[in-house]
């Protein structure tokens, strides 16, 4: 509707009055009236679309909000745990290592020394004194043999523990691949509300029901969660365990 | 004896099949969750239980809980190694009727003792 129609139905209105034709002043009246109306359920809409559309940006302001002022900054705390898990787990790792390879060394060398003076033995060509001293090596390296694989035992059970690390990353990197896809739907969400351009559907993002692994600093904040093997006995214990 | 270990992660799987082997039970078999899980446990045959709690599929506490409903099942000892560890779920999982529970990360101690006490508890 334009002023102008209005202005010539104003005036036909006018006309009409001052002729006494009521019949066609009715008429024009209604008309009038009806466009008016249109007019005021047109911008009803519009307000209400506009109403409806800061509502939701305002839901995804308060989401980014909240991305932003916590959850990005938490995920740089579980990464930083997961350099540190990482790097606990190489270091235990190297250490059990070079911990091994002396005592392998060792054990190796001493053997071919043994072995050659063995075969000299079995020729018939060791004297007799130098039996008896190898005879004596060969139970010193019986010893040797048996502490040094203990040690290897363990140290290869140190190695064993040390890859449990990948779990636990594992299971904290997926939570901060799921906040960087939470990050991006909000980004695509509040692109198509300024300039209602992006196609496609939002996908939902997968929210994890468990709360996975403690991230120290991160997830013991409240104060609900066992920090280590000691606290689940003892929280087991007090319900009869 | 016969164990079953069942974690998504297959490197805690055989971390676990490891420490299990030193102890001296060489006898396991794997699943990667509750849902590949069950039909192994349900086919018989197997005496203890070690799970992790978060997997895809069939989580451990569903797992514990369909074992603990099932008559021929109910009373197969259930260990639960896992990095969940907030007070609550530990609670949970004593009232699902879990026989032991175990943080990651763990030591091979740790294992060890919990196992030990699980069978001395069924020995006894």
């Amino acid at each position: 509707m334009t002023t102008k129609d209005l202005l010539g139905l104003s005036k036909d209105l006018v006309a009409a009055l001052e002729r006494g034709d009521e019949a066609v002043a009715d008429v024009l009246l209604d008309e009038l009236a009806g466009l008016r109306e249109t007019q005021l359920f047109k911008e009803i809409g519009r307000l209400t679309r506009q109403l409806h559309d800061t509502m939701i940006s305002f839901s995804v302001d308060a989401q980014i909000t909240s991305l932003t002022e916590t959850e990005i900054p938490d995920a740089k705390e579980r990464l930083q745990y997961v350099i540190t898990m990482t790097e606990q787990a190489a270091d235990q790792t190297l250490t059990a290592v070079e911990n091994l390879l002396p005592i392998s060394q060792d054990l190796n060398d001493q053997s071919a020394l043994l072995s050659g003076k063995w075969s000299r033995f079995l020729d018939r060509e060791m004297p007799l004194e130098e039996f008896k001293a190898m005879t004596a090596e060969i139970t010193q390296h019986f010893e040797q043999s048996k502490g040094g694989l203990e040690q290897m035992q363990l140290g290869l059970n140190d190695i064993l523990m040390a890859q449990g690390f990948q779990d636990i990353t594992g299971q904290i990197i997926r939570r901060v691949i799921d906040l960087v896809q939470e990050l991006e739907n909000s980004l695509v969400k509040l692109i198509s509300i300024a300039g209602g351009r992006v196609g496609g559907g939002v996908a939902a993002v997968k929210h994890h029901e468990l709360p996975g692994p403690v991230v120290p600093g991160v997830d013991d904040r409240s104060g609900d969660v066992a920090h280590n093997q000691v606290d689940v006995d003892d929280l087991l214990s007090s319900l009869g365990f | 004896m016969k164990i079953l270990i069942v974690d998504d992660f297959s490197t805690m799987r055989r971390i676990v099949k490891n420490l299990l082997k030193d102890l001296g039970f060489t006898n396991t078999v794997e699943a990667d969750d509750g849902r590949t899980a069950l039909p192994l446990l349900e086919k018989g045959n197997i005496d203890f239980l070690v799970t992790d709690w978060n997997m895809p599929g069939m989580t451990g506490i569903d797992l514990l809980k369909a074992v603990r409903a099932n008559p021929a099942l109910a009373n197969l000892p259930v260990l639960m190694v896992t990095a969940e560890a907030k007070r609550e779920q530990i609670i949970m999982a004593a009232q699902a009727g879990v026989n032991g529970y175990v943080i990651k990360p763990f030591t091979a101690a740790t294992l060890k003792e919990k196992i030990e006490k699980i069978f001395e508890r069924i020995d006894s």
